[in-house]
């Protein structure tokens, strides 16, 4: 995966916060992807002008305490895995 | 204090997450394989107003629901769809349209966008003017639901076609992929009528062969290949009746469990077909949602498995099916708490197999099975 790479949500997805269930869901055509604590963050940063590079320094600063090295990988295995899934896609 | 105490309360059920607003029962086409109720005519003129509709939305939302469908009848006939579109927008659902494609055009289409619609799903239902007519009771429906079809890609939005099959249209389903795979559609949903309602009604006239079930799967699977041979995106969904299924479907996902179906009239089901089970159902203009989801006898009636009735009770795959339909378990055996018969395990199973004997003796043409209007409804409507 390349860091200078932008992604964006499939067209007509929406990420949003859910505060009756307390997590990020990923909605579609009638459906729904509740996601996990990593997952929305890392999507929430997902937005069409952030880089995969700068997700990761966004991240990182945000979670200062987090091994730096297992945030980048886990950005990369996840965004692999949501490409995987259709759930975003780069220009 | 007693260590060993057992809790005999149920657990809480979980909040809804969908919201079926079937606006209103109206609409211009006639489908015979319409699964509406019998007796729709009698609320046409008793359809929640948009104040009413918009404090639903909000009572909806409030409780956790966030998918949300518009369906009918034809939503689209009502004048003030953008306006609950708008409302539900800010409410932060994700709104569905589910529509026969007519009363749009390019301007509704674009106002619908702006206001915030998520999704638009056109139904089809044939490739063959003729027979669509001879389904719809209508040939300019057809035209109108293609250059639709096209308007609703151009928007921006994913094209999602559902194409309702049975036994008239069935053989040309090579013709309607086509038709589909021409349109450049993203999803297409073929999906074998489900007999409830009027479709219940004409179930002899509707339901297909096995044979033409089994040629249509093939058709399906050959045109699966062809597409991803082109590198087409085009998603294939083929939905089998249940009739030739050998285990129930999941009805709703259990009752009561994840949704909600408010109808033109305000009462509100667990399922949009429930309506016609021998029981009443509340009223959104009585009590409000969050007593009728979590504490009507109706929501609670078929939750949970407490209700089950042998062979369900023992079953392995009762947390999976939760013992099937209730709409079907009433229409087939006169008891909505048996065994959907559909399942191979039910004592009724045998009524399944009797129902695909008769209909395969029923000669009738399309255009000779009972449309669905107002005026064939008054017959079912209680006085
Ligand atoms: S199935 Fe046909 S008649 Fe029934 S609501 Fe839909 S378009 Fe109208
Ligand atoms: S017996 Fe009941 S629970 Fe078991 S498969 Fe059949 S319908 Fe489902």
């Amino acid at each position: 995966m390349k860091d200078d790479r932008i992604y964006r949500l499939r067209p007509g997805w929406r990420l949003q916060w859910e505060e009756a269930q307390g997590r990020h869901v990923l909605l579609y055509p009638e459906g729904m992807v509740k996601l996990n604590d990593s997952a929305g963050a890392i999507l929430s940063l997902i937005d069409g002008e952030r880089n995969v590079g700068d997700v990761i320094t966004e991240l990182r600063s945000r979670y200062p305490q987090a091994p730096a090295d297992e945030l980048q990988t886990d950005v990369h295995e996840f965004l692999d895995e949501a490409v995987q899934q259709g759930w975003i896609h780069h220009e | 204090m007693n260590e060993h105490a057992t809790s005999t309360q149920k657990p809480t059920p979980e909040a809804p997450l969908w919201l079926l607003a079937e606006l209103t029962y109206r609409c211009p086409l006639q489908c015979s394989y319409c699964s509406n109720p019998l007796d729709f005519a009698a609320t046409t003129n008793n359809e929640l107003t948009t104040e009413e509709w918009v404090d639903v939305l909000r009572q909806a939302r409030a409780m956790g629901a966030v998918q949300l469908g518009f369906s009918g009848g034809e939503p689209l006939v009502r004048r003030d769809l953008e306006t609950l579109v708008g409302e539900a927008r800010q409410l932060g659902f994700y709104s569905n349209l589910i529509t026969s494609g007519l009363g749009l055009d390019e301007a509704r289409i674009d106002t619908l966008h702006a206001a915030g619609l998520d999704h638009i799903q056109i139904s089809l239902q044939a490739s063959d003017p003729d027979v669509a007519e001879a389904v719809a009771g209508s040939r300019k429906a057809y035209d109108k639901k293609l250059a639709m079809a096209r308007a609703v890609k151009a928007a921006g939005y994913p094209m999602v076609l559902n194409v309702v099959l049975h036994r008239h249209n069935i053989d040309q389903l090579d013709a309607i992929i086509a038709l589909c795979a021409e349109l450049d559609a993203d999803a297409v949903e073929l999906a074998n009528c489900q007999l409830y309602g009027w479709a219940h009604l004409n179930r002899n006239g509707l339901l297909p062969s096995r044979e033409q079930l089994e040629t249509a799967e093939a058709t399906t699977v050959r045109w699966r290949e062809r597409l991803s041979r082109e590198g087409r995106d085009m998603q294939l969904l083929f939905v089998v009746p249940d009739y030739y299924a050998d285990r129930p479907k999941a009805c709703m996902g259990g009752w009561g469990s994840i949704f909600m179906s408010v109808a033109p009239d305000g009462a509100v089901l667990p399922c949009h077909s429930a309506r016609m089970l021998p029981m009443s159902f509340p009223n959104a203009r009585d009590d409000s949602l969050e007593w009728i989801w979590y504490d009507s006898d109706a929501f609670n009636r078929y939750r949970g498995e407490d209700w089950m009735p042998s062979p369900c009770r023992d079953c392995d795959e009762r947390h999976q099916d939760f013992g099937g339909c209730r709409c079907q378990a009433y229409l087939l055996t006169g008891d909505p708490t048996a065994t959907d018969p559909v399942c191979e395990f039910s004592p009724h199973h045998h009524l399944i197999e009797s129902a695909r004997r008769e209909a395969s003796e029923d000669k009738r043409k399309a255009a000779q099975l009972t449309p669905r209007n107002v005026h064939e409804s008054r017959v079912f409507c209680r006085a």
